[in-house]
């Protein structure tokens, strides 16, 4: 079969149960080339490279190679057309070993002693693209660098001539990046092809020859490498403020609420997520938090609510030292927390709508007394949430998985509320909602804040930050790259510490120790 | 062309009865299907079945009899799979809290009457279910280790452990060199109505069990708690709630009931240790049917421990009266509950079927 010459996908439309993640997407690449996909988290990247790989079938559009068109029903078809994917979580069996993990579904090995002839190309291959890996060593073994190499000649010895990587660089070290990319710059040399998904700015500009950025499912700009500055890149990755903020009482911030020192903590495989993150949050503020998801919001969140132990540093609530408690204790200290993946860890599915209108405050009175559960004023309760925050619902005894998102979420939010915090923590707490669910829920937090409460909200969407945040700090790589005005500041501005680009100038970034 | 199961986006309050209740008489009918096999007319043999547990006074007071330790057992393991901790191992807890009895009847039986000896004992077994089942769930919160293993492997632990006190250090003087303990003295022995082998202690130690439980699990906070870890682990964690310390009660109420069924066996039937499979007929595998049947609520477990016990009593009957083997009740069981399981599957999935591979997303 012929290599890639050129391969074109044109105005591909993918839509998930009424969401559009692709709207209309054209992408093209030549042999040799190294196409750099840029954009936030949710801006549909990945969906248009599932696309490609075949693991979805798009809604609308064609895909070309070398000017002919091409359906891919499967991966299978799509590898048999020379096209490669590595995902950003490895397909690896852990306990075989690198030979037996590139020999499996190797379709050209013989059925005879596979490994003999297979342990033959790899060696050629390893050779020939710099690829260094220890053919007999049991995966589990090898470090995040190796096991990706191992994935590449995977690719390769199926004679991929275009490759997909997904955030390649997530799990590296910058050593083992810095091997990558003299790799994928070998690869391109030989007239491979290389399409790298990234948020990252310093990546795109330093490795590919031509970048495209997509956001909110559509192409936001398209360009040689050469021919755009990393501030243009910013600003089509996070686009231009539209809305205007939402009404604030002109509240001067109170005293400390919430005081964060030199906070560092793991993620769940042992990597540094949070390293050293100081800020405060005061009454009568919102206090964002930007940043494409990944960056340690998730594990920096989890620290303040008490569901992961800090490595080192310091939580304090109203001058009082939390860190370390349980997150029952954290609780009943103050902090309500309106969790990320709300269906995930914020509701209960098949429990009914009001055993859910108490989850985590169940032990408190007047909901229990005695260990006995107050099941009258807890159906009260119910009633109170479901009218005063306008959540939807047959009745209080309807299974909470029968409600919509938006009514969950405003559950969840009410429940938060109602506990009356000194501190409210709201993660992505519109993610996925329609504009009306979200403008209720956003008029909600400030309502909290008007009234004196302190709120750290964690989003990713910038615009919703400006909207309603009185100051906005920016995460990247476990670290906070500054904190900005939402009044003054720019999106550019944020966009740029968001992909790593820039710290902020000035005094901001350390006045909030 | 295949089959696609969906969830169900709600489930009536008529088909949650009705889906047990179709489940059970499919199951039924492939119960009758092996008698057609066997040769025999299925009506007649399920009849007979349900003749003889529930046609005479006889059959009803053995089904009364074998219903007691179900309820018991059942309304524990309710509990558990109400948190879906797979506790297998109710049969181990039920030896080991005859264990227990039997060491403190006979231990402290002859020197204390029996308004004393006879709680003491049911304490002591109790505490034996009970400590034996917080094992596995020590191991899983603190181990990872899986509880379906640790529950079933514990069975067999529990099974030799009984085997060994029989046959050794526990073996009955007065026993000839059989393999029991002496007999519990007379004080430790309990009361039954004349001419059945019921004992009005368990009468209503079972349903007072049973609505406790119903409680325990609706009602308070504990509940509460376990029915979260049970629907949703990680809102469980969100929520504060302490998987360690529940899980170990849970466990402990649960083994706890399972002992107090070894210890009505032992006292009320047995009154003396022997054999496992003397002691218990296999009350802790039949009793995860009854709770799954009562649909994990104790009170309901009530009566699917009436319907269970009667199925042993007729499966024993026709076991002489049309000469099958001994395993018959095992494969009524085996296939009731599957057809249980499918029916539950069924209430949750509608099945749908697909004429073309539907696109991913």
């Amino acid at each position: 079969m012929a290599r890639i010459r050129t391969l074109e996908m044109r105005d591909i439309v993918k839509d998930f149960s009424g969401l559009r993640a692709n709207d209309g997407v054209s992408l093209k690449i030549e042999a040799g080339e190294i196409l750099g996909l840029l954009g936030e988290n949710g801006a549909g990247k990945t969906t248009l490279m599932n696309i490609l790989f075949g693991l979805y079938r798009p809604d609308g559009g064609t895909i070309l190679i070398n000017g002919e068109e091409v359906v891919f029903r499967s991966p299978r078809d799509a590898m048999q057309r020379g096209i490669g994917m590595i995902h950003q979580h490895f397909m690896l069996v852990q306990k075989h070993t690198v030979l037996e993990n590139v020999a499996l579904g190797f379709e050209k090995a013989p059925f005879f002693f596979p490994l003999r002839q297979v342990r033959r190309r790899l060696a050629e291959f390893s050779y020939r693209f710099g690829l260094a890996v220890r053919p007999d060593e049991p995966v589990w073994k090898l470090s995040a660098g190796e096991q990706q190499r191992v994935e590449i000649l995977k690719a390769l010895i199926r004679s991929s001539d275009l490759l997909i990587m997904d955030e390649p660089t997530s799990v590296l070290t910058p050593k083992e990046t810095a091997e990558l990319f003299d790799i994928l710059k070998r690869m391109s040399g030989e007239g491979h092809s290389i399409i790298l998904i990234s948020h990252k700015l310093d990546e795109i500009t330093r490795i590919c020859s031509r970048v495209q950025v997509l956001r909110k499912g559509k192409v936001a700009g398209e360009a040689p490498m050469g021919e755009v500055s990393a501030e243009d890149l910013a600003r089509m990755m996070v686009g231009r403020r539209v809305a205007d903020s939402y009404p604030k009482a002109d509240l001067p911030p109170g005293r400390v609420v919430l005081e964060i020192l030199d906070l560092e903590a793991q993620n769940d495989q042992g990597a540094p997520a949070v390293r050293g993150v100081s800020f405060e949050v005061r009454e009568n503020e919102i206090f964002g938090i930007a940043g494409v998801s990944g960056n340690g919001q998730q594990e920096l969140v989890e620290c303040v609510t008490g569901l992961r132990r800090a490595s080192a540093g310091a939580v304090r609530l109203l001058g009082r030292e939390i860190t370390g408690l349980s997150p029952r204790q954290i609780h009943n200290r103050g902090i309500s927390h309106v969790p990320e993946e709300r269906i995930k860890f914020g509701i209960v599915p098949n429990l009914l709508l009001y055993e859910n209108a108490v989850l985590k405050r169940h032990h408190r009175q007047p909901y229990s007394i005695r260990n006995i559960m107050n099941y009258p004023a807890i159906r009260r309760h119910a009633g109170d949430l479901v009218k005063s925050f306008q959540v939807a619902t047959p009745s209080i005894y309807s299974p909470m998985k029968h409600l919509s998102g938006g009514n969950i979420q405003k559950l969840i939010l009410g429940r938060e509320i109602s506990a009356d915090p000194v501190l409210m923590i709201a993660a992505h707490p519109t993610y996925g909602l329609d504009v009306g669910a979200s403008e209720y829920i956003r008029g909600q937090i400030i309502a909290r804040r008007d009234r004196g409460g302190a709120v750290l909200l964690v989003s990713e969407d910038l615009e919703e930050l400006f909207m309603i945040c009185d100051r906005v700090a920016v995460m990247f790589e476990g670290r906070i790259m500054g904190i900005v005005d939402p009044r003054s500041g720019s999106f550019e501005e944020v966009g740029m510490m968001m992909a790593g680009a820039v710290e902020a100038a000035g005094g901001e970034a350390t006045d909030a120790v | 062309m295949r089959f696609e199961s969906v969830p169900r986006a709600g489930t009536s309050r008529v088909l949650e009865i009705l889906a047990p209740a179709l489940s059970l008489l499919a199951g039924l009918a492939a119960v009758g299907l092996v008698f057609l096999l066997k040769g025999l007319n299925p009506l007649f043999a399920l009849g007979e079945i349900f003749r003889s547990s529930f046609g005479s006074v006889f059959g009803l007071t053995e089904t009364v009899t074998k219903a007691l330790p179900l309820i018991l057992v059942g309304s524990g393991l309710a509990l558990t799979f109400q948190a879906k901790f797979w506790n297998i191992g109710a049969e181990s807890q039920l030896l080991l809290g005859a264990v227990f009895s039997t060491w403190v009847g006979l231990t402290w039986g002859p020197s204390l009457p029996g308004p004393v000896i006879v709680p003491l004992m049911f304490l002591a077994g109790f505490l034996g279910g009970a400590l034996w089942g917080m094992i596995p769930a020590a191991l899983k919160i603190r181990l990872g280790i899986n509880e379906v293993i640790s529950t079933l492997m514990l069975n067999y632990i529990a099974a030799e452990l009984v085997k060994f006190l029989v046959v050794g250090p526990w073996k009955g003087a007065s026993k000839h060199g059989y393999p029991y303990t002496d007999d519990l003295p007379a004080q430790a022995i309990l009361w039954l109505f004349p001419g059945t082998r019921i004992s009005p202690i368990l009468l209503v130690l079972a349903p007072a069990a049973a609505a406790t439980l119903t409680f325990l699990i609706f009602r308070t906070r504990f509940g509460y708690e376990v029915r979260v870890i049970g629907e949703n682990r990680e809102a469980a964690r969100y929520a504060g709630i302490d998987f360690f310390r529940t899980s170990l009660l849970f466990m402990a109420v649960s083994g706890g009931l399972a002992g107090l069924a070894g210890t009505g066996e032992l006292t009320a039937i047995h009154h003396h240790l022997s054999y496992p499979d003397t002691l218990s007929a296999g009350y802790g595998f039949t009793a995860i049917i009854v709770a799954w049947l009562g649909r994990l609520n104790p009170l309901l477990v009530m009566v699917s421990g009436v319907f269970l016990a009667g199925i042993i009593v007729g499966g024993d009957a026709i076991q002489m009266s049309l000469g099958l083997p001994a395993v018959t009740v095992q494969v009524f069981n085996g296939i009731i509950l599957i057809f249980l399981i499918m029916g539950e599957f069924f209430l949750r999935n509608r099945i749908r079927w697909v004429r073309r591979t539907p696109r991913h997303g």
